[in-house]
């Protein structure tokens, strides 16, 4: 920037050169597709995790082509060893909670367009912005080097319960190293988070255009922003906690490593720390965690749902004070994911009420979204079709959480395959439905083309029975006590009925990952030859639609928007249609009953 | 820089206000999160108090000078505030007297930093190192991770002292802000951590 | 489009709902006295869960079918009553829902914890380590050995650490493999973690409980039905965790007498 004595402008320069333009970029539509970009490699990898896994729980001795590649030790001659299966299982769950959860929605979509659906250029710390996602990229890089060690990854799973991941290389194989570039990597995510969360919230509070009130901002941006603020105080705990594993781990201090342990035959030179210590820090972070992945989504939904409908949702205001109150409660739960764990009983008892409770605002939103489709004019589209199926998803993953978050039923079900299913419909579809809703959605504006609907309709249809054949069975697993996280099955009751639904799960696993190849494919090829795409191909109202596809370097070119009204103005006769732009000063009349 | 040229002054304006106010949003949503972890670790240490062999360790008394410095670089970035003019841009050129006791809160900084040293120096002539007990374990984590925010703080103090001096340039008064809140808030917080490990450590 | 997907929803709700509905994954035997009020409360739990699942899925699919491909001109309506129902009805709901299952599974709960085991009741020490579980009986003497983790020695089978030369208590302490009890009688489960976090799980005794490192944990119990049914790891320890598992044997009070006696006269 130019030395001048006069003020000068907030806006960055316009970027020149390769480097600046795509590589350090200060640009938060940038910052939003390299984070997206990240994800995107980290969730086929995930998914490629997963295929590993489920292929070896229903043929145990069968030798994968190419895994004694990945690593000698964990799969002599192709054939996974317990141990491996579980670093799989570790970097698949680390690999898809942070840098596919909380990426996408949050990271990748609310860099990209919150300033912009709020009418501001840019973000309010650009240069912190352009760091918090190199940083990422860095925590990724230390996880990912977890593979290529001489001992591989850890094997304490995405939790890295203690003492099992503090006590250091006599926990078993990867919890040397691995253990030690997992925290490292954790560590490093953690403060490129709350940088990122900073910078939305500072951005969300100070930045927006003239006549974008509050009240008046999408339900995206109210997610995104929520979201944040829940992000801001969880990885602000998660980081001391890591820091203190760490310091077990290698500095010889007891944190979470009582006195008397013997593993591998020795007795650990450690006393006086406390494993359920690392619980409470760990969930009071993780809990939170699991609402930084849905809230987005949920926004998104909403968004593109409305859209959709072509009529306003029967309360975006409920919606909104429902996610408050789901981000609120989301700090007082984290106790229900140690029902079992040895605290005080009367805690669980106590954590169980407001995770109960949290049922309310979900059921709120769930009716809204059911009763705001009453009476609509849906217009079916990919990135409708997977919001739609959103719904359903969140449906039945929510109704599971029911059961877990009463203590007395969590002591048959917890360590099942029921918690498994809980949470991959939750997280693992229905956040991610709301991703490829987003993609659908806003693909046009962020590349200037259309993607491929009717490859986009396959992919949806696919992936939605696709994801109930996977998913719903575990629940059933669960109900007869099969137990997670075990990398065989040799307990009695294992019989041939269940092992023939682990049959048909790993089947519909690998049908329906073979799927995402659809999307990836149409997402590439529709960058470079989709048909190109207009400002507004979907007759949208927010700001985001008010700019050419791809918006200019600095949003608005230099102008600066006003807003008129709710960003939801649907369903009315305007001018353009059944829409009224946020940005424009015409009033027009609601054609809704 | 033609962008400048073409947009309007007086929303060049309207942007510099909210630029200050993300400022301020930014610095404070900083320091709530530098709360927050502070107080998983406090949380961490009354749990780790509740186990048999939670001792006693006798705190080396330089950090009550260690303090005092920290507590007067209050004083002096304050003090320097007031000899730091201009409106929401500070002009470099006429706040020389502001620059230098910038740099008086600079010192007293990296002394603070210097006594903390000292101060694990003494602890380690008593035998008393990172994993020797948990009281131990806490002092060191505890004043160490603090330290590092600290040099933070002084990094960007060094980096405004020396825009003021070598150069005639202007820089944002919200930065001078954000720097001095920050400043305050680790005294704040070194004097909660020192009450703190004083009572329980 | 939107019918196509809308007749997909019905058909995969039904689909996923019917093994549910036909209790064709039941949960094994109830063999504890304590069971039957988890068993009742899952089943009044699914009942609310399954309505509202089948329900949700179901108007979903309906309102799809019905608003998707409008005649041109078809008017765009509101929800009668719109978002106020909407809360009244989630919050009544699921308010009384969340009252009525709070009440009847704190009385589950409370049933494992916050009783006290009886007085009689027989004590029985169970240590989880990477990756097999032994059990300790006290005896003739009724006492305990301390624990010594400096002296175990899995080669002579001192897997408690226990030092019998030096200490009376533990002379006559009985180590086993299998977690033998009696029929109908109380038992209180001491749980001492050797290594790391295990889990003790015994689906139909619906018992499970955290083994944790530095912590002195119970649970108590009484088995009524005689059997051999599995115990397994559900707190990932380790890469022999799929494998950790050991045997509740159930015997009659005469049997259990018997094995003890012989027991005894093995040690």
């Amino acid at each position: 920037m130019q030395e001048t004595s006069a003020p000068q402008a907030h806006v960055h320069a316009p970027p020149e050169g390769f480097i600046r333009k795509y590589v350090f970029s200060l640009d938060h539509k940038v910052i939003g597709k390299q984070y997206y970009a990240l994800a995107l490699v980290a969730v086929f990898i995930g998914m490629g995790l997963s295929w590993l896994m489920r292929i070896h729980l229903v043929w145990p001795n069968s030798r994968i082509p190419g895994l004694e590649l990945l690593s000698k030790v964990g799969a002599p001659g192709g054939v996974m060893t317990p141990e491996y299966y579980l670093s799989l299982l570790t970097m698949h769950g680390t690999l898809m909670v942070f840098f596919v959860l909380t990426n996408a929605p949050f990271a990748a979509f609310g860099n990209y367009f919150l300033p912009i659906q709020i009418g501001a250029e840019d973000m309010a710390f650009p240069r912190f912005n352009m760091m918090s996602f190199w940083t990422t990229f860095l925590a990724f890089v230390v996880l990912i080097l977890a593979f290529f060690i001489p001992d591989g990854p850890p094997i304490a799973g995405w939790t890295s319960y203690a003492p099992l991941s503090a006590v250091g290389k006599d926990a078993g194989p990867g919890m040397q190293w691995g253990a030690s570039l997992w925290g490292l990597s954790i560590a490093i995510f953690c403060i490129a988070s709350l940088l990122g969360s900073l910078n939305f919230i500072a951005t969300t509070l100070d930045l927006r255009a003239k006549g974008m009130t509050l009240m008046r901002m999408p339900i995206s941006t109210w997610a995104w922003f929520i979201t944040s603020c829940i992000s801001l105080l969880a990885f602000a705990v998660l980081l001391p906690a890591c820091i203190l594993l760490i310091l077990d781990r290698h500095a010889g201090t007891s944190f979470f490593i009582p006195a008397g342990l013997v593993i591998s035959d020795r007795l650990q030179p450690h006393s006086g720390g406390s494993p359920l210590l690392w619980q409470h820090l760990f969930w009071f972070f993780g809990h939170p965690e699991v609402y930084i992945a849905i809230l987005p989504a949920m926004g998104i939904v909403s968004h593109i749902l409305i859209n959709s409908m072509r009529k306003p949702l029967l309360s975006a205001k409920v919606i909104i004070y429902s996610m408050m109150s789901i981000g609120f409660l989301s700090y007082m739960v984290w106790g229900h994911h140690m029902f079992v764990s040895g605290m005080n009983p009367m805690s669980s008892l106590a954590f169980s009420f407001p995770t109960l409770t949290i049922t309310i605002p979900a059921t709120v939103m769930t009716l809204i979204w059911l009763g705001s489709l009453y009476g609509a004019d849906i217009q079916i589209t990919s990135a409708s079709l997977f919001a739609l199926g959103f719904i359903s998803m969140f449906v039945s993953g929510g109704v599971s959480g029911f059961f877990l978050a009463q203590p007395s039923i969590d002591i048959y079900l917890h360590g099942t395959y029921f918690v498994v299913g809980h949470f991959h419909l939750v997280m693992g579809v229905a956040a991610l439905f709301g991703v490829f809703a987003g993609t659908y959605f806003w693909f046009p504006k962020m590349t200037g083309r259309m993607m491929n609907d009717g490859w986009g309709k396959i992919h949806f249809f696919i992936t939605f029975i696709g994801a109930y054949c996977v998913f719903m069975p575990f629940h059933y697993l669960g109900l007869v006590g099969n137990v997670r996280r075990y990398s065989s099955f040799v307990d009695d009751f294992m019989g041939p009925d269940l092992m023939n639904l682990h049959r048909f799960i790993t089947i519909s696993a690998l049908v329906t990952g073979a799927a995402q190849f659809i999307f990836l494919f149409n997402l590439i090829y529709s960058r470079f030859k989709g048909t190109p795409a207009s400002d507004n191909p979907w007759n949208g109202t927010t700001l985001e639609w008010s700019m050419p596809s791809p918006p200019p370097w600095d949003n608005f070119g230099g102008k600066h928007p006003i807003v008129y009204h709710d960003p939801y103005q649907y369903g009315v006769k305007g001018s353009k249609g059944d829409f009224v732009m946020q940005d424009s000063p015409e009033q027009a009349i609601s054609s809704v009953d | 820089m033609s962008s400048v040229s073409t947009v309007n002054p007086q929303s060049v304006l309207l942007q510099s206000s909210s630029a200050d106010r993300a400022s301020r949003s930014g610095i404070w949503l900083g320091l709530f999160t530098i709360t927050m972890s502070f107080a998983a670790f406090t949380s961490a240490l009354f749990v780790r108090e509740g186990t048999s062999d939670w001792g006693h360790i006798v705190l080396p008394s330089i950090l009550y000078f260690n303090t005092f410095l920290l507590l007067c670089g209050s004083v002096t970035i304050e003090i320097s505030r007031r000899y730091m003019s201009g409106g929401s841009y500070i002009d470099a050129s006429q706040s020389r007297k502001g620059a230098i006791w910038l740099l008086f809160t600079l010192v007293l900084g990296l002394g603070f930093c210097v006594g903390q040293y000292m101060a694990w120096q003494q602890l380690r002539a008593q035998g008393l190192y990172l994993a020797t007990n948990p009281n131990s374990s806490f002092f060191y984590v505890l004043t160490f991770i603090h330290v590092l925010h600290l040099l933070a703080g002084i990094a960007v103090l060094a980096y405004l002292t020396a825009r003021v001096v070598a150069t005639r340039s202007t820089f944002r008064r919200s930065l001078f802000d954000s720097t001095a809140i920050y400043w305050h808030f680790l005294g704040v917080l070194w004097v909660y951590l020192f009450v703190l490990c004083r009572m329980k450590l | 489009m939107g019918k196509i997907f809308a007749v997909v929803l019905v058909i995969v709700a039904l689909v996923s709902a019917y093994p549910i509905i036909i209790n064709k994954y039941a949960m094994p035997e109830d063999i504890s006295t304590h069971g039957h009020m988890i068993d009742d409360q899952l089943h009044e739990t699914m009942w609310e869960a399954g309505l509202s699942f089948i329900g949700a899925q179901l108007v979903l699919a309906f309102f799809i079918w019905s608003f998707t491909n409008r005649k041109a001109g078809s008017p765009l309506k509101s929800f009668p009553g719109g978002a106020k129902v909407m809360v009244i009805a989630a919050v009544v709901l699921v308010g009384t829902e969340i009252l009525a299952l709070g009440v009847m599974g704190q009385k589950a709960w409370g049933s494992v914890y916050f009783t006290a085991p009886k007085a009689d009741a027989l004590q029985i020490q169970a240590q989880a380590g990477q990756f097999a579980y032994y059990f300790r009986y006290p005896g003739a003497d009724g006492k305990f050995g301390a624990l010594h983790p400096d002296k175990i020695d899995e080669g002579n089978q001192n897997y408690f650490g226990l030092d019998p030369a030096n200490e009376v208590e533990a002379r006559d302490d009985i180590v086993s493999a299998e977690l033998v009890v009696p029929l109908n009688r109380e038992v209180q489960l001491l749980m001492h973690a050797k290594d790391v976090g295990h889990s003790f799980y015994v689906r139909e005794l619906r018992i499970q409980q955290d083994f944790v490192p530095g912590l002195d944990l119970a649970v108590h119990f009484t088995a009524t039905k005689v059997g051999r049914y599995e115990i397994v790891c559900t707190q990932l320890c380790g890469l022999g965790h799929y494998n950790m598992k050991a045997y509740l044997n159930v015997m009659a009070q005469p049997e259990y007498d018997k094995w003890m006696k012989d027991q005894a006269a093995a040690q």
